[in-house]
């Protein structure tokens, strides 16, 4: 298998990476107008950007490395539940603010060193796309940690709230670290980490971060799985009815 | 745009030989152009005229991400809902300058909040429509981003600085959004018969609201010749009106488009269209609060100030904890 051209496994891993980003996107978007201040909103809306940004890129990589002539957004509006890659946690309902960010939070700390180690990866186009959305990634996390602090460490009720979201939310963490036959492929063609290999910075940002925030980390450690198999939450069906109503109703009509 | 019916305190507009030396010396200053800064002196009336100008147009630049907000989990493309997305987070940021423009006349962005809350500040009447399609999207766009700027524009060269100057910044962006409105109009007008029916369904609904936007016909009103005076308005209500049907219309003549107002018609004399009445009774009504969306769209500000009371509240404590903490480091450090 060439490193460089159609590849099966770089086509899935892409779509791994696209979904999570397309839905993380679209959640962060729901708040549009809604959000606490009028900061927030613009900060939430462009986070929401940059990842849909992100999501044409890998999608664009998906296409590309499929070699099935589709377009991104063929497969972004065409797929159903089963069909979507992304992880749990990005489907995960907005909730309150404070859970949106803790969402956000928990992503943000492992999607930078992901795309850290995707800059070495040995497909350029991954390498490409890894170096691009990490430059955007590390603002979404300074930022994104910022707030968890301050919330966790603000008046009781930001911190119960904050607590709250981290407990609600900590189940779906685990997902992001398992391996399966696919990651195997990709570890061994170089072409991306072992997901096993991102847990200690994450966890050592987060043990950094919740001591700062004065919140606790749950004990348990049962992981929710699935999305990146095509099983997912309740949720997902939702998104997806209201995402793609526009190209199931009016078929291959251009936008 | 955005700022319809602003009221002035004048009972009638005086003449120079009227005023106080102190006032005339003011107007002197506006009628040779020159720019009024925050720290100058300005009478009382000319600053509350702006507060109302200035908060209501930063309050419609708010209240405007809902309805376009409401299609951005829906856009139909991924490239669609990008640039919706930028559009969207685009107003908030002309939200915010407008709201730093109107703090330099003394009033803060809280007490601000609190009059759109409660009903005593107003927005644009167009804000109270509802977006029933993809296509409203691209209306909003072409037809009332396109008011906006024609409303706009001239207020670059308002006679309050700080005003003026969040002006030269909104416009580049406003006329951006406009070409995104009028591309997506375009792609659906050449597109399937279901689309091209979406595209003039939405034509026919903004129309009316978009030219009324202008503000009722008011050259006889005290309000407007006082603002005109004061050049905190350059234009009379009509006026532009009119400059905006004549740009408009052949903009939907080439979308292959029907404007819905039978009496539209080219004026060969006066070198511009002839045009029917908008219904200023459902003008009013709109203004006073029931439009199609009015009590939806205050309620949406409302929640999300009232939800948000936490977070602001979370991080205002930080803020003075780690203020005191540096506090007590400073103490224990001599």
């Amino acid at each position: 298998m060439s490193a460089v051209g159609l590849s099966p496994a770089v086509a899935e891993f892409a779509l791994r990476m696209g979904d999570n980003c397309l839905i993380l996107g679209h959640r962060n978007s729901e708040w549009c107008g809604h959000a606490p201040a009028l900061e927030e909103d613009i900060a939430l809306a462009n986070t929401a950007l940059d990842l849909i940004g992100q999501t044409q890129l890998w999608l664009g990589l998906a296409c590309e490395a499929e070699g099935k002539g589709r377009r991104p957004d063929e497969i972004a509006f065409l797929r159903d539940v089963s069909g979507y890659r992304n992880l749990l946690l990005v489907e995960q309902p907005n909730g309150d603010f404070g859970r949106t960010l803790m969402r956000q939070y928990l992503f943000d700390a492992w999607h930078l060193p992901l795309l850290k180690a995707l800059m070495g990866s040995a497909d350029k186009r991954i390498a490409e796309i890894a170096e691009k959305a990490s430059k955007e990634v590390a603002y979404h996390l300074e930022r994104s940690a910022d707030l968890v602090v301050r919330l966790g460490d603000g008046t009781a009720e930001s911190h119960t709230r904050m607590q709250a979201a981290v407990d609600f939310l900590w189940p779906y963490t685990g997902e992001m670290f398992l391996a399966d036959a696919l990651d195997e492929e990709l570890v061994a063609a170089g072409l991306a980490p072992e997901p096993g290999s991102l847990k200690a910075a994450w966890q050592e940002h987060v043990t950094r971060t919740f001591a700062e925030a004065t919140l606790k980390a749950p004990e348990k450690s049962f992981a929710q799985k699935g999305g990146r198999r095509g099983v997912h939450s309740e949720h997902l069906g939702y998104i997806l009815a209201e995402m793609q109503f526009l190209q199931r109703a009016y078929p291959g009509a251009s936008w | 745009m955005y700022a319809q019916m602003v009221k002035t305190e004048a009972k009638r507009v005086r003449s120079l030989d009227e005023m106080e030396p102190q006032e005339r010396a003011f107007q002197e200053r506006i009628d040779a152009g020159q720019k009024i800064e925050p720290k100058e002196w300005m009478p009382e009336d000319y600053r509350k005229t702006l507060i109302r100008q200035i908060s209501q147009h930063a309050h419609s630049e708010i209240v405007g991400q809902l309805p376009e907000g409401n299609w951005i989990t829906r856009a139909p493309t991924l490239e669609r809902k990008a640039i919706l997305l930028a559009k969207v987070q685009d107003e908030a940021g002309h939200g915010l300058y407008l709201y730093c423009a109107a703090e330099t006349l003394g009033i803060s962005r809280d007490q601000m909040y609190e009059q759109l809350h409660s009903g005593k500040a107003k927005y644009s009447s167009i804000f109270n429509y509802p977006t029933l399609s993809w296509a409203d999207i691209g209306a909003i766009g072409w037809l009332v981003d396109g008011a906006a700027i024609m409303n706009q524009v001239p207020l670059q060269r308002c006679s309050y600085g700080p005003y003026a100057r969040a002006m030269v910044r909104i416009c580049k962006e406003e006329s951006f959004h406009q070409r995104q409105g009028f591309d997506i109009m375009t792609v659906l007008s050449k597109g399937t018969p279901e689309q091209k029916a979406m595209a003039q369904d939405a034509l026919d609904r903004w129309w009316w609201p978009s030219l009324m936007m202008f503000g009722p016909s008011d050259d006889a009103s005290v309000h407007s010749a006082q603002s005109m005076a004061w050049k905190i308005k350059q234009n009379s209500n009509d006026e532009l009106r009119q400059k905006f049907v004549d740009q408009t219309v052949p903009q939907a003549k080439y979308l292959g488009l029907t404007v819905p107002d039978p009496a539209l018609k080219w004026n060969e004399a006066k070198g511009g269209h002839d045009f029917g009445e908008p219904d200023w009774t459902e003008f009013f009504a709109v203004i006073s609060g029931e439009g199609p969306c009015n009590h939806e769209r205050l309620e949406a500000r409302r929640k999300a100030w009232n939800d948000g009371a936490w977070f602001r509240d979370g991080l205002t404590a930080h803020a003075s904890k780690q203020a005191a903490r540096r506090q007590a480091a400073r103490i224990a450090a001599e």
